[in-house]
């Protein structure tokens, strides 16, 4: 199975029925895939401080919810992480391209790279990183673990997990 | 009128509905005045007032009211083009515009000068934006509730604020007995 197919795949089976997004260039075919997916209302954000804010009202509302975005966004999402998905204790399974890894082009990527895994540490954050395409296997596991300890997960995927730039 | 005052005409007519309220003074004046497990108060993470309604509103059945304010949508800009684009019929937007950051000392907002919140959310596509003023707020809101359609409201009011206790409930309890209700009503 193609590996966003796969992903999609492991979001339904997890019962996500809301996913937001920000767009990344290595996120454009997963996206592509959760905008055609029947069983996930897709919710493009317009900042990702705001897609976390939609997805806590949807998990209030019953309902399991995703947000994919590009690691750039740690760096917009601090205070939401702290103050909402970690203070009122809500799980958030976080889809991450690791852009600035081994094959980036564009040089200022690698500037949010290297305080990447360092933020999400200092946050507690469970961070998982994809590196080999196999590596996806792990990811249903990942989001039942998840929604079973309530809290912000982020799974960082980098260029090579997505082969290439 | 000032925006605690609007909250409090607002009381009967939001009582029985689920209210989602914005950060500092509002859910702190909300809190005081009519605390009950159908609101769920913010206690951190200004301007998301809004984008946490309208994700519990495309959840599920239940009429969601975001009482926002002019500072924290400016604070948010974003959510006005997510909001007109994800029709939710059961959402109600209240941005309780007093032209200034109440919770931090009434410090100005551009709202309050050249900046209209309401051609703002019609340009970005809203398509039931009401204006109204603070004496008016019960009667927009009431036709709001009984419109079923997705509503926002923009009620203009003066700033000022009065004293208020800080909210001391765990976030996990308002969080949790917000989530029973709302399961509880959706059976
Ligand atoms: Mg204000």
């Amino acid at each position: 199975m193609d590996v966003n197919d796969r992903i999609v795949a492991d979001l339904v089976k997890n019962k996500v029925e809301l996913v937001t997004t920000v767009p990344c260039k290595q996120l454009a075919g997963v996206i592509d895939k959760i905008e055609d997916s029947k069983d996930i209302y897709h919710i493009p954000s317009n900042k990702e401080d705001e897609g976390m804010g939609i997805c806590a009202g949807a998990i209030m509302g019953g309902k399991r919810s995703a947000i994919i975005m590009q690691n750039t966004a740690i760096g917009v999402t601090i205070n939401t992480l702290a103050t909402l998905i970690q203070y009122y204790r809500m799980p958030l399974p976080m889809l991450i391209s690791y852009r600035g890894e081994l094959g980036e082009p564009v040089a200022c990527q690698v500037e949010m790279a290297v305080h990447t895994k360092a933020l999400l540490a200092q946050m507690n954050i469970p961070t998982y990183h994809f590196h080999k395409e196999s590596d996806i296997e792990e990811f249903d596991k990942i989001l039942q673990y998840t929604f079973m300890c309530n809290k912000p997960v982020a799974i960082l995927t980098d260029a090579t997990f997505w082969k290439g730039y | 009128m000032i925006r605690s005052d609007v909250i409090k005409s607002l009381l009967p007519v939001i009582r029985d509905e689920f209210v989602v309220c914005n950060i500092g003074l509002p859910s702190q004046e909300l809190h005081m005045m009519d605390d009950q497990p159908t609101n769920f108060y913010m206690l951190g993470t200004m301007g998301l007032s809004s984008s946490i309604g309208l994700g519990l509103a495309l959840a599920q059945k239940q009429k969601i009211i975001s009482i926002d304010g002019d500072g924290s949508v400016l604070t948010n800009f974003g959510t006005l083009p997510t909001i007109a684009n994800n029709v939710a019929d059961n959402f109600i937007l209240l941005i309780i515009d007093n032209g200034s950051y109440g919770s931090t000392g009434d410090q100005p907002t551009y709202a309050g000068k050249k900046t209209s919140l309401t051609a703002v959310a019609k340009a970005c596509g809203c398509e039931n934006v009401v204006e109204c003023q603070a004496e008016e707020a019960v009667d927009v809101m009431t036709a709001a509730l009984a419109s079923n359609k997705m509503t926002i409201i923009v009620c203009k009011c003066e700033s000022g604020n009065i004293p208020v206790p800080v909210i001391t409930k765990d976030p996990v309890t308002i969080r949790d007995r917000f989530m029973d209700a709302l399961a509880a009503a959706n059976g």
